[in-house]
């Protein structure tokens, strides 16, 4: 029977053979560090290994993109910290202007289909829209990467989820992932890797499949897949779902499942609006809270925060000029990054401030004292022009 | 070779109806306040520091004590302390029916011992399992014993690789002793 996806990508990265349960030990075709892990990694590195050298510094990089530029001093002296390191063993840095990390590197064309990259980060996973394993690891395993290019790690089992009929015009992406977060919930994809079949996943955007494959973190599962052959592997578990006619989702606070229609929720009050993060940063997304923005304006009083996830949507806000009816609605434009996953960054929020977010997290305390819904780039930007919630179609 | 096994006192992390608490993220266990520390002896202090009912875990553990929990264990983010504040505590082992997959890794990465065991659920909420209990768990085998009680239950035995890095008292020690291909 074939293997799956994660299977074959493990065994041609290792010389045990490939089983899921077994622990085995594969090889790194890239591994790196972000500001948040980073300076531990420098730290645990010199502690370690003193002057040795990584084992191979064109696949190890450092990518700045939680706290950029820096926003405290302790930041600043983080980021500076794994500079020096990386100046000192030739390490490429992606610096506080290049955006989200794991965007970056799909950008650049370092993480590629069948590759293995781990880092920092715990959404690093979303290079499965790509078909690239990515794994987000703590500060010791990413050491031991940088200093041996290697890591154990156990093969997952894997989860077909098989999703079929088209949504409605009004539904996107996003609302097509919180849909399924809302079947799946948190057991039934845990600690194991995901494959999405089906007529509603083959035709997905790189940026939709990157919205979908981010958010199997908040499944609690390994990694997900969207492969373009349907191999029929050997799974150990398999889901069907019908997305027929599926209008625009939210999730409410404090936990990502907690998924509803927006009409369930449509006129509660909004104080602000976020758009961008590893689930949602890409031009894609930003055109299409653009498409609903165009000729109107965000209600006074309501902010509507907009984080592009890279410097290259960032330029392609410019040349097609996504960013002069950003601006035009009332729209804050920040620089590339993650925007409010971290503290000390955009899209925060006070106590008693509800957000409405294109994020994937809205754990009660993560962006701040204040509730945070979870939604599409649309139900966000139509959100903020009334103040209320409501879905694009209702405007 | 004799098998490695830890032994001591249980101490079953349940809320006020006796049941496990599952989902205990790392923000419960470590709190991202006291993220700054970097030594391990000075972590033990804020062990439990966000987990209501248990805030005072520290002042009432001792060292050698084994932790049952509940399913998805340090669940959420990367940071190493939520494991290192329990070697800094000096607790001999943390039982559970799951952890969260870096936790997990991070825990096995210092050398500490962390084993899966699906039948805690149950012994925990018919009273099987006690705080005070002594157990015995043998990491090769999958075998626990309650010699007080003449209990004994399933584990899943450590992996080779989980119990090399735990028998060279962590990733670094393994890997320098380690002979590369």
């Amino acid at each position: 029977m074939p293997k799956t996806v994660i299977e074959k990508i493990i065994q041609s990265h290792t010389h045990d053979e490939v089983e899921p349960g077994k622990i085995v030990w594969m090889d790194l075709d890239i591994r790196s560090a972000r500001d948040f892990g980073g300076p531990n990694v420098v730290k645990n590195f010199e502690r370690e290994y003193g002057d040795d050298p990584v084992e191979d510094k064109t696949k190890t990089f450092f990518t700045f993109d939680l706290c950029v530029p820096a926003c405290s001093l302790k930041y600043a002296d983080n980021q500076q910290i794994c500079r020096n390191f990386a100046r000192k063993n030739n390490i490429k840095v992606f610096d506080v202007d290049q955006g989200i990390g794991s965007h970056v590197l799909i950008e650049e064309g370092l993480a590629l289909a069948g590759m293995t990259v781990v880092g920092t980060d715990s959404h690093l996973n979303i290079l499965g829209a790509v078909n690239c394993f990515g794994q987000g690891m703590g500060d010791v395993d990413i050491t031991f990467a940088f200093r041996t290019g290697k890591t154990w790690f156990e093969v997952p089992e894997t989860l077909r989820v098989k999703i079929d009929g088209a949504v409605s015009s009004a539904a996107s992406a996003k609302d097509l992932t919180l849909y399924i977060l809302k079947r799946l919930g948190t057991q039934r994809a845990a600690l194991k890797a995901v494959e999405f079949y089906g007529e509603a996943v083959k035709n997905l955007s790189l940026a939709g499949r990157i919205t979908l494959c981010s958010m199997v973190t908040e499944m609690a599962g390994i990694i997900g897949f969207v492969p373009e052959v349907d191999e029929n592997a050997a799974y150990a578990d398999s889901v069907a779902l019908d997305v027929t006619g599926l209008t625009p989702q939210i999730a409410a606070p404090s936990s990502p499942e907690n998924v509803f229609d927006v009409s369930e929720f449509k006129g509660t009050d909004i104080h602000s609006g976020f758009i961008g993060s590893c689930t949602n940063g890409r031009t894609e997304d930003l055109a299409a809270a653009a498409r609903v923005l165009e000729g109107r304006k965000i209600k006074e009083g309501v902010m509507l925060k907009v984080v592009p996830a890279t410097r290259r949507v960032y330029q392609e806000l410019l040349s097609q000029g996504i960013l002069e009816t950003l601006f035009s609605s009332g729209a804050i434009v920040s620089n590339p990054g993650c925007g409010g996953c971290a503290e000390g960054h955009i899209g925060l929020t006070g106590e008693g401030e509800v957000q409405i977010s294109t994020g994937n997290r809205n754990f009660a305390g993560k962006q701040g004292k204040g509730q945070t819904y979870l939604a599409s780039p649309e139900v966000v930007a139509a959100s903020c022009v009334v103040g209320r919630i409501i879905g694009p179609e209702d405007l | 070779m004799t098998e490695s096994s830890v032994s001591g006192k249980i101490r079953v992390l349940s809320d006020a109806k006796g049941h496990l608490i599952e989902n205990i993220d790392t923000d419960q266990i470590f709190h991202n306040a006291h993220l700054h520390i970097t030594e391990v002896d000075k972590m033990g202090t804020y062990a439990f520091g966000n987990l209501e009912g248990w805030k005072d875990f520290p002042q009432k553990s001792s060292p050698g004590d084994i932790l049952v929990v509940g399913r998805n264990f340090g669940a959420g983010s990367s940071r190493q302390q939520a494991v290192d504040c329990f070697r800094s505590l000096q607790i001999g082992a943390i039982l559970s029916p799951s952890f969260g997959a870096i936790y997990f890794r991070n825990a096995v990465n210092s050398g500490f011992p962390v084993l899966r065991s699906l039948e805690l659920t149950q012994l925990v909420d018919e009273g099987k399992l006690e705080t005070g209990d002594d157990i015995r768990v043998f990491f090769l085998s999958g075998k626990a014993q309650i010699s007080s009680k003449n209990l004994s239950f399933h584990i899943l035995p450590m992996s080779d690789v989980q119990y090399e890095i735990y028998r060279a008292g962590g990733l670094y020690s393994y890997g320098k002793t380690w002979n590369q291909d």
